[in-house]
């Protein structure tokens, strides 16, 4: 501020009141979008909404139409990602905050999970096909084998195909480097001289991780998780990829079943040129903001209901 | 001759070798268990490099049936044309050109109003009016992208056309303005967090000084929060680049050489979309193209992940 005593006073008032004015109008503007989001799906969408919406499968007619299929698809999906996503993601974040020696690999891990939370999640859907759908090749063209019987919820084919249970893998390949960072800073958060004190009671080292920090730490990393499984339940792309079926008219009954998602189901409506088709398309997305909002609530009353202060 | 207690005793002072050793061997199994978790995320990036690079080496080099393209005529080509009849080209230029239009509309809405709605919440808002803004803006972070794509179809680019009739159905203006309120909570928050960790006593100072709020927060706190604020950008304008859902919705399915917002583009999102929900044969030139253009995101994107940590590891200013 060197060149501060030549400004008169005056002129630094000025633009210290439309600097403040610039601010006002910026933040109002951005409350503005999203308040014309919501009224204009909202106006678009609510007068498609019934109980049938949600209990009838997809049709070409928009007036039957109903999201059956790809809200059970996304719990599916969901699911399958929380249990393959989340003790990975927490796993490694105890790892390289509790057990990791500072060293080349430790380093070479962490900067590798800052790249992955920068892959697009198309790339992700396509490593998904790769690996999950086609086992990177592995008897393209041969019958998969098949594992179990169909009628079991643990039928498996390999490779998985366009199945429920590689669209779930792929979604936690999306977001474990989420879980991972959430994880992380809430181990980090918990105060060192309580890993001091269990060490000098004798514990070992999992010992002390396994009933004081993670412990500790649960409400952050469940809060992590449950916005991180937030970000799955939207995700479209990766999914597209793995093709999902434009129609689905059954919802899955074990993991090798073919499946869509809400976000899927938007895509191809809200694509489509007929008005009726936007208002299912807009009507859907009022389901899935009415499940992420619980999602986010669910997340403010644990990170308030579990945290306990630590000193 | 020693008393039977007393070597009990002796024992007990050694340790007590057998839960030891079993706690030891249990406290391996976990580390390596956790060990091999954290290996995955090193197994999930190679996989990318390898699949990724493999499918676009066979597009580059050839096919058994059919010549390669060549790296050099891909990424210098300015015509791309892989799914109309006639003669195939595969120049990814006009591809980049539409990621880089849609990203730079995108950047140019939502990077200065971020900004300044970070300081906004940072520096002058009321602690109460700061947490119900957080929390709209925490709701326009969770919206899922092809909502934004819904938004930019039935709002924005109608908006666009009443304003003028150069803007048909798909434009590259209106999925960028949809992008850029897509990242506009990543730079808020991010940057918010990166002004708040500047220590009041900076302010202080400033204050002391006689320097009004506005110089404090653009020309203290702002300069100290830099490499912050940079890196925010730079994750925000890698989202831009890789975000599918909004422009396979609104930009438009044609590749072409343009910088105007007006016309429809095809990003390189957008043609993977393109192939992936097409008929593409799956061993067919254009199938490869799409692991080709993948390649080409990947590394985008990429490189401004590293440039935004060295940013951070190099320019952060540590304030004690």
């Amino acid at each position: 501020m060197t060149d501060a005593p030549h400004v008169p006073v005056a002129r630094r008032l000025l633009a210290n009141r439309m600097f403040l004015a610039t601010c006002i109008t910026c933040t109002g503007l951005a409350v503005c979008v999203l308040a014309v989001l919501i009224v204009s799906i909202m106006m678009d969408g609510v007068h498609r909404l019934s109980p049938d919406f949600i209990a009838n499968f997809a049709s070409r007619k928009p007036d039957q139409a109903g999201i059956r299929a790809p809200l059970v698809g996304s719990i599916w999906v969901c699911t399958i990602c929380a249990l393959t996503a989340l003790p990975v993601g927490v796993g490694t974040a105890i790892y390289l905050e509790e057990f990791a020696k500072r060293g080349r690999l430790t380093e070479f891990i962490r900067i590798n999970i800052s790249n992955l939370s920068g892959v697009p999640s198309i790339v992700y859907g396509i490593i998904g096909l790769t690996a999950f759908s086609r086992f990177f090749g592995w008897r393209a063209g041969a019958e998969p084998i098949e594992l179990g019987s169909p009628d079991s919820l643990l039928y498996l084919r390999l490779p998985f195909g366009s199945s429920v249970l590689a669209g779930g893998l792929t979604l936690a390949l999306v977001v474990l480097p989420i879980v991972i960072v959430a994880s992380q800073e809430a181990i980090r958060a918990v105060p060192n001289s309580l890993r001091q004190g269990a060490l000098a009671l004798g514990s070992t080292h999992w010992q002390m991780v396994s009933r004081l920090t993670l412990p500790a730490s649960l409400p952050m990393v469940m809060t992590g998780a449950i916005l991180a499984m937030s970000r799955a339940i939207g995700e479209a792309a990766p999914i597209l990829v793995l093709g999902a079926p434009l129609m689905v008219l059954e919802t899955p009954a074990n993991l090798m079943s073919e499946f869509t998602v809400l976000p899927m189901q938007i895509f191809n409506w809200a694509g489509r040129a007929k008005a009726s088709f936007q208002e299912i398309a807009a009507a859907a997305i009022i389901v899935q903001l009415a499940v992420l909002m619980s999602f986010n609530a669910l997340a403010i009353v644990v990170r308030q209901r579990l945290q306990t202060p630590l000193q | 001759m020693a008393h039977p207690a007393a070597a009990e005793i002796t024992s007990a002072a050694r340790g007590t070798p057998i839960p030891r050793s079993s706690r030891d061997r249990s406290e391996r199994v976990v580390k390596s268990v956790l060990l091999s978790f954290s290996l995955l995320s090193i197994v999930t990036t190679f996989s990318i490099v390898a699949v990724l690079g493999i499918e676009a080496w066979g597009f580059f080099t050839g096919f058994p049936d059919k010549p390669g393209i060549g790296l050099i005529p891909f990424l210098t080509g300015t015509e791309w044309s892989p799914l109309l009849g006639g003669e195939q080209k595969f120049g990814v230029l006009p591809l980049v050109c539409g990621t880089v239009l849609v990203t730079v509309i995108a950047g140019a809405f939502a990077l200065p109003i971020g900004l300044v709605t970070a300081i906004f919440l940072s520096e002058y808002a009321p602690p109460r009016l700061r947490v119900v803004l957080k929390s709209a803006l925490e709701v326009l972070a969770g919206v899922p992208t092809v909502v934004y794509g819904f938004f930019a179809l039935a709002v924005i680019t109608p908006a666009l056309q009443r304003v003028s009739d150069a803007f048909g159905t798909y434009n590259a203006l209106s999925a960028g303005l949809a992008v850029g309120i897509m990242i506009l909570p990543i730079v808020c928050s991010l940057s918010e967090d990166a002004l708040r960790a500047v220590p009041q006593s900076l302010r202080d100072g400033s204050s002391a000084l006689g320097g009004t709020k506005f110089d404090t927060s653009v020309k203290v706190v702002l300069p100290a929060a830099l490499s912050g604020i940079m890196a925010s950008f730079l994750l925000a304008l890698t989202r831009a680049i890789g975000e599918t859902m909004i422009v396979a919705l609104a930009a438009g399915g044609l590749a072409q050489m343009t910088m105007n917002p007006a016309s429809q583009v095809q990003t390189m999102t957008g043609f993977i979309v393109a192939i992936f929900t097409g008929d593409a044969q799956a061993n067919s030139v254009e199938y490869a193209s799409s692991y080709a253009v993948a390649a080409t995101l990947f590394l985008m994107t990429l490189a401004l992940t590293l440039t935004g940590s060295a940013i951070l590891r190099r320019f952060r200013e540590e304030y004690e």
